[in-house]
Formats: structure tokens, C-alpha cells, sequence
């Protein structure tokens, strides 16, 4: 990140688990930082997953976690990954089916 | 951060434990909101803190019927509109589970309408929640009782006549104790009734409105899932305690009163019938089912 006026500081972000998505976009129209947007790859579905556009905006709220239809994304604040990075290795999340 | 940090999966989603991770992804449809109700339920479950083998789910036929398939809990996937006599069953057999009912409106208030409303007569000890979609989604888009007037369906291609079901109004005027009606774009409250209605002792109903892009929305040229959800966001209302004889959604694409109805207090069925028979025999009955372990 460039020393120039950052706008906001980071304070979360997310994490998406890209073939499980279907493109629904809830996410992407109802997060309140208005942060994500449309990849322009597709995952093996064939379909544009969200990506985090401005990560300085993102807050980390997980309102996209709750909105999710598919479980496919969520979002977390940088100081609980730290808490949970010191409490305990993190378990692997399961291979997604394609 | 590049976008290949983001997509890096360290954690589990939060939502995982409470959910059969080898049957995901789930059959539903892109835009289609059951996921997000199911994903509210999660957290109300995460938040009640309650013992996961002391909840039950049952689910009847229909897309919403697949909840139960898909939830890490003790489920059933019973006939159509079966749901609420499994569930009432599994309740009396066994009173310390929480009951658990999620179907959708053509299984609960059509082809189990019956059973809905003597639940709630009876004040039986369940949370029932109804995903309604105004259609009859598995099937291919029939009128389901309640689709608007107005409302393209493949049974009425010229739009539907028949004036729908006001649920909230049915389940407060059978007796439920717990009404509360949200649509998928109120996540926040939707989880929060949920919690509450996992705590509430009674019948408690839950309506959750939820988009079917494949079918009510195509049928009736309403555009994806979330433009139903932004129709959601711009039309309704949020009034707690409203009447729910105020509370019908007749008029297609028409206004949405959403909230917490009714939240009153009436003996449950078990109760009832320990008071009543401990009335007429005295010592000589003993109480069925009286510790409830989560209470």
C-alpha cells in the first residue's frame, strides 16, 4: 500500500471458498463498505465469483458470511484471525467438489 | 493484498460445524434464498448455545424440505406435509429435544395446512419455520396458496385469481405463540426471531420470504434473486406488533409488513395435559415430561 492519504485503515477481510460460489452477487449488493466486486475469472462452475475490490474498505463484519445462500464466503476481523492464528493451528477447510 | 490472498481459505467458514459438509454444495439454485435462511439458522443455533443432540429437524416435501439434509442435527425428511405430525410425534416421544419444522409454504400451508393449524390450536412445544416463495418450486411453478393475485404461475398463465394465505394472520388466529415474519433481505432480524423462537416454549412461526429466481421471478419477469431482495429492502415495512389481519400479501409486488406479531405466553400441550390429568387423579398421575433440559 502506497504512504499517500490512506482513505481508511483495514480492518478485516474475507475469505471465499470459489467453487462453491454461484455468482448470486447478495453479497456484493448488500455489503455495507460496498468493498466487493464480480472476479473476472470463473471459477469451475462457470461462474464470476466476488473479490475484495477496496480491502482497505472492508470492515470485516460478515454481513457477506450471513447473506451467503451457498457458505461459500465470509468475513473476519484482522484481530480475531490474529487471536485465533495464536490459539491454535487452523483446521483446513474441506476440498471443494467441483 | 492481491486478489490470491483473498481467495485463500485458512479458516472454516463459522457456519461449517452446524452443517454436512460432504453433501455440499447444496441443489439449490443461484439466488435462490433458502441458503441464506438456512445460514441464519446456523447462527441462531451457534448463538443459543444449545446442545446440537438436543435438537431435532423436520422437513417436509418441497426445495426448503432439503434443509434437513443438509443440517449437522438429528433430521427427518418426512412425506409431503407431513412434517408437523413427525414432528409433534418425535416432541411427545421425546420432550427434552427442541423440534425443529422448516418447509416451505406449499408443504406447510397447502398439503399440511391442516396440520398447521392444529399444532398451533394445540400450542405443541415447536419452532416452525416457512420459507415462503409463492410458488411451488420443486415442481415447476404452480400456484401455491400463497402466490398474489396477479402473479404469473404455469397453472395460471394469465395470472392468478385466488386470493392467498395471510400465514402470520393463520398460525396468531390458530394460537401460535410466536409469530414473526422476515424476508432474506433482513438477515440480522431473521437469525435474531430465530433465536428467539429456539428459546420460546409453544408453538412459535417464523415466515421467512425468500426469492425463486427459477421460477416465480422468470415467470413473472422480476429479474435475478437479488432484485428481489432489493425489492424486499424498498417495499417493506417494519412494524413489531402489528395486526396481523393487516399483515396479507395479496397485491403482487405490493407493500410487506415485516416483524415480531405476536410473542404472548399459553400453556403448551404437554402442559396442559399434566395440569388436567394431576387435576382429575392426583398423585396417582405422574407428570409426562415436565424437565425440559434447555429451559
Amino acid at each position: 500500500m502506497s504512504d499517500a492519504a490512506p482513505v481508511k485503515k483495514g480492518k478485516g477481510t474475507i475469505f471465499l471458498t470459489l467453487e462453491v460460489c454461484k455468482g448470486c452477487s447478495y453479497c456484493i449488493d448488500f455489503c455495507p463498505a460496498h468493498c466487493l466486486e464480480f472476479s473476472r475469472e470463473f471459477n469451475r462452475k462457470g461462474y464470476h465469483y466476488p473479490v475484495l475490490a477496496s480491502p482497505e474498505d472492508c470492515t470485516g463484519c460478515d454481513l457477506c458470511g450471513l447473506y451467503c445462500p451457498d457458505f461459500a464466503i465470509f468475513g473476519m476481523r484482522f484481530k480475531d484471525i490474529e487471536q485465533r492464528r495464536q490459539a491454535a493451528a487452523p483446521e483446513p477447510l474441506i476440498p471443494a467438489r467441483g | 493484498m492481491s486478489a490470491t490472498d483473498v481467495l485463500s481459505c485458512e479458516f472454516e467458514n463459522p457456519v461449517m460445524p452446524y452443517l454436512r459438509q460432504e453433501r455440499l454444495p447444496h441443489i439449490w439454485c443461484p439466488g435462490c434464498g433458502i441458503g441464506t435462511t438456512v445460514n441464519c439458522f446456523t447462527r441462531a443455533l451457534a448463538d443459543s448455545g444449545m446442545d446440537l443432540d438436543k435438537v431435532a429437524i423436520v422437513s417436509g416435501i418441497g426445495c426448503t424440505g432439503r434443509v434437513a439434509g443438509y443440517m449437522n442435527l438429528d433430521s427427518f425428511h418426512t412425506t409431503h406435509g407431513r412434517a408437523i405430525p413427525f414432528a409433534t410425534g418425535l416432541k411427545l416421544a421425546n420432550p427434552e429435544l427442541k423440534v425443529v419444522v422448516y418447509s416451505g409454504d406449499g408443504d406447510l400451508s397447502a398439503i399440511g395446512g391442516n396440520h398447521l393449524i392444529h399444532a398451533a390450536r394445540r400450542n405443541m412445544d415447536l419452532m416452525v419455520v416457512c420459507v415462503n416463495n409463492f410458488t411451488y418450486g420443486m415442481t415447476g411453478g404452480q400456484v401455491a396458496p400463497t402466490t398474489p393475485l396477479g402473479a404469473t404461475q404455469t397453472t395460471m398463465p394469465y395470472g392468478n385469481f385466488e386470493t392467498p394465505f395471510n400465514l402470520p394472520f393463520l398460525a396468531d388466529a390458530c394460537g401460535a405463540v410466536y409469530v414473526a415474519r422476515w424476508t432474506v433481505y433482513h438477515v440480522k432480524q431473521l437469525a435474531k426471531a430465530m433465536l428467539e423462537g429456539l428459546k420460546k416454549k409453544g408453538f412459535v412461526f417464523i415466515e421467512a420470504m425468500a426469492p425463486c429466481p427459477t421460477l416465480y421471478s422468470r415467470r413473472n419477469r422480476l429479474g435475478d434473486g437479488v432484485d428481489q431482495l432489493k425489492y424486499y429492502k424498498e417495499k417493506s415495512k417494519i412494524v413489531n406488533g402489528a395486526n396481523t389481519k393487516d399483515v396479507g400479501l395479496s397485491l403482487f409486488q405490493g407493500d410487506i409488513v415485516v416483524g415480531k406479531f405476536v410473542d404472548r405466553e399459553r400453556p403448551t400441550w404437554l402442559d396442559a395435559m399434566n395440569e388436567h390429568f394431576t387435576q382429575h387423579f392426583g398423585e396417582k398421575f405422574t407428570p409426562y415430561g415436565v424437565s425440559h433440559a434447555q429451559d
